[in-house]
């Protein structure tokens, strides 16, 4: 790949992305693509976000070398993106901080957001408080059920959570009662996508707001290596940390880029998460992209033990990355990814979120097959403190 | 001349009743009587509407009824099928109302040649602006495709809107889904006018249109008004066929009749 310079003007990566929505949002797109390119480059605006992101979200987060990981497994040396150690513990927040920052510069007071996990629902709520918006946060019934502590933290940092009760009950259908929301009240409310989905310019936004972690990683394996990973690995729901960490990497062909999708109970049964592996192109929250839908063009439902990855769609980026083949994508399964989580916890003394587990399910496969001195990347988007209830759960362990 | 033409010249003045309900709510057989009743009643056009897992533009109404019709088993070949049906005893203008998806998978060509085959004379697909309906427009010959302008559209995007729309401009007439409860926006006749002015096509009035009164404001500020979620939930109401049927006829009666008094 030489210079990748997607998207094109009409927000197109490729067949995929695009503005595939009402005209009554069409006219805000638009603005919020002129307002972002405007503030991308406007030195006060990245200077207050280079700020926020070093004082409040505690940026440069670490690069780790996991050395009895890498032990354990027996290959490649295993580095660890600390995504965790940001404020309020997860990569959502390097995007809700700026998301905050172009609503202020709209001058609009309020913002929602959609979660599934509520890790992006938190950062949304953690920023609205930090800048004085107003916040309403959409979210499935079901997954409210398994993520009560971060509905609570929600509600703590001021925000507003409204239950979601129709189809599935988890992101999809956040997403899209975000959506309706979003066309009743357009001219006074910023919508903050949690992630490299949605019409254009959102999955260029938060990409572009996502991207620092694979930047630090790249300044960071320079230091520590002298030299850039064999492969990078991230897990992929809608695929914000994935494609963070990605991007920088696109032109350095050499360096693998592996997605990690969840195979829930399995990619040949009926319960998966995995849109990339087993979808096909399909429109759905105003973008073209891979998506689990039927033959009559109904989207399926998506599963995942973790509420991150339960998503029928993905980002169009990663459509187009997969198609031509800069990037491949793996799948872990639910068994496999608790495996993941609990090696994390026995070897380094990190609670990994399920989410970032799929990822290091991934490199425990990988890594044995690797040599000693080659190097992967994995990114460790969140921390597992809202898992633990759940995992305890399925032990058989009553808190 | 299409079918939706035809039939908007041929109002002379008066003002056009458009509407909608959604195909396989409660039953693709029902589906065939609901629309004789419409077509005996008054309408000028009828809107079938395609369900959609994740109908994004619409209310609870309507997202409902979707949701009956594919617990059903509601498909969109099946509403072709139902259109071609229906076309051998009725030659009133049919615009199906789609979210792109079920077209896309269906296959775009192909959903063309059947559409048209089967006496589709319209579409109106929402989540498919002119930005993206490019390819479309080239291969749906023999469709009106019908696009939306809404009180947020800027001149520009009237103007765009305006050059590729066919038959009529959708004016969603709040800034909300379908269905929505609301008083009709005083600024919406100079809304109609501003249009008028740069689009030489009838300019129809559809969402959160729920009763005759509100039929009326909008058809004074328009060419004619497009009437849903009130069908649907009335639909929803009424079990038993012909209680149901009764009360479609009157509604619909007192819509034609708030419209042109």
């Amino acid at each position: 790949m030489n210079k990748y310079n997607l998207p094109d003007a009409k927000g197109h990566y490729g067949k995929f992305g695009g503005k595939y929505v009402i005209e009554t949002l069409m006219p805000a797109l638009q603005e919020l693509q002129t307002l972002y390119e405007e503030a991308k480059e406007d030195p006060k605006f990245q200077e207050d976000l280079r700020c926020y992101l070093k004082h409040y979200v505690g940026r440069p987060t670490a690069l780790y070398f996991a050395e009895r990981l890498t032990k354990h497994l027996g290959g490649a040396k295993i580095y660890l993106k600390r995504e965790d150690l940001t404020h309020t513990g997860a990569h959502k927040i390097n995007n809700t901080i700026g998301g905050a920052l172009l609503t202020q510069r709209m001058g609009k007071k309020r913002v929602i957001a959609e979660t599934g996990a509520g890790q992006h629902g938190v950062a949304t709520a953690t920023a609205a408080s930090l800048f004085g918006l107003e916040c309403d946060i959409f979210m499935g019934e079901e997954d409210m059920k398994r993520q009560s502590l971060n509905v609570f933290k929600m509600r703590l940092l001021g925000a507003n959570v409204i239950p979601v009760t129709s189809g599935t009950r988890t992101l999809k259908d956040a997403t899209s009662e975000a959506i309706r929301n979003w066309i009743t009240t357009v001219e006074t409310t910023h919508y903050i996508i949690g992630s490299v989905v949605g019409p254009h310019p959102y999955p260029m936004i938060v990409r572009d707001f996502q991207k620092v972690i694979g930047e630090e990683s790249m300044r960071q394996i320079m230091e520590m290596e002298g030299r850039l990973p064999d492969t990078c690995v991230a897990c992929v729901g809608g695929g914000s940390n994935s494609m963070g960490l990605f991007y920088p990497f696109l032109e350095n062909e050499k360096v693998k880029l592996v997605g990690v999708e969840a195979a829930g109970l399995g990619v040949d049964t009926e319960k998966h998460g995995a849109s990339l592996t087993k979808g096909s192109a399909g429109v759905l929250h105003g973008m073209m992209s891979y998506l689990l839908h039927d033959d009559d063009g109904q989207v399926t439902e998506a599963h995942s033990i973790s509420a991150g990855l339960d998503y029928p769609g993905v980002g169009c980026e990663h459509s187009y990355l997969r198609d031509s083949g800069r990037a491949t994508y793996a799948t872990i399964t639910d068994a496999e990814s608790l495996e993941g989580f609990k090696l994390l916890c026995s070897k380094e003394g990190i609670i990994p979120a399920l989410e970032s587990s799929h990822a290091i399910a991934h490199v425990a496969k990988l890594a044995p097959k690797m040599k000693k001195d080659e190097i992967i990347l994995v990114c460790l988007s969140g921390r597992g403190d809202k898992d633990v209830n759940q995992i305890a759960d399925r032990m058989g362990v009553s808190l | 001349m299409s079918r939706i033409e035809k039939r908007l010249v041929s109002l002379n003045g008066n003002k056009a009743l458009v509407a909608f309900y959604t195909a396989g709510d409660p039953d693709l057989s029902a589906s065939k009587d609901i629309f004789a009743v419409i077509e005996k009643n008054g309408a000028d056009i009828i809107e079938i509407g395609v369900p959609f897992s994740d109908p994004l533009a619409d209310g609870p109404t309507i997202q409902a009824s979707s949701h009956r019709s594919l617990q059903k088993g509601t498909t969109l070949k099946k509403i072709i099928q139902l259109v071609a049906d229906i076309r051998k005893t009725s030659e009133l203008p049919i615009i199906l109302m789609t979210s792109f998806n079920p077209v896309f998978v269906y296959g775009k060509k192909e959903f063309v040649a059947d559409a048209v085959k089967a006496g589709v004379d319209g579409m109106i697909i929402p989540d498919l602006p002119p930005e993206e309906a490019e390819e479309f427009l080239g291969i749906a010959e023999g469709l009106d495709l019908v696009f939306l302008l809404a009180p947020t559209s800027t001149p520009d995007r009237i103007q765009q809107v305006g050059k590729v729309s066919k038959g009529f401009i959708y004016y969603i007439s709040l800034t909300g889904t379908t269905g929505t409860k609301e008083a009709l926006s005083a600024g919406l006749k100079n809304k109609v006018n501003e249009i008028k002015k740069s689009v030489s096509l009838p300019v129809l009035v559809g969402f959160g249109v729920s009763g005759p009164e509100q039929a009326k404001q909008a058809a004074e500020a328009s060419d004619g008004v497009i009437i849903g979620s009130a069908i649907v939930k009335l639909i929803a109401e009424h079990s038993d066929p012909a209680e149901r049927d009764r009360k479609l006829a009157d509604f619909l009666t007192s819509i034609k009749k708030a419209i042109n008094p």
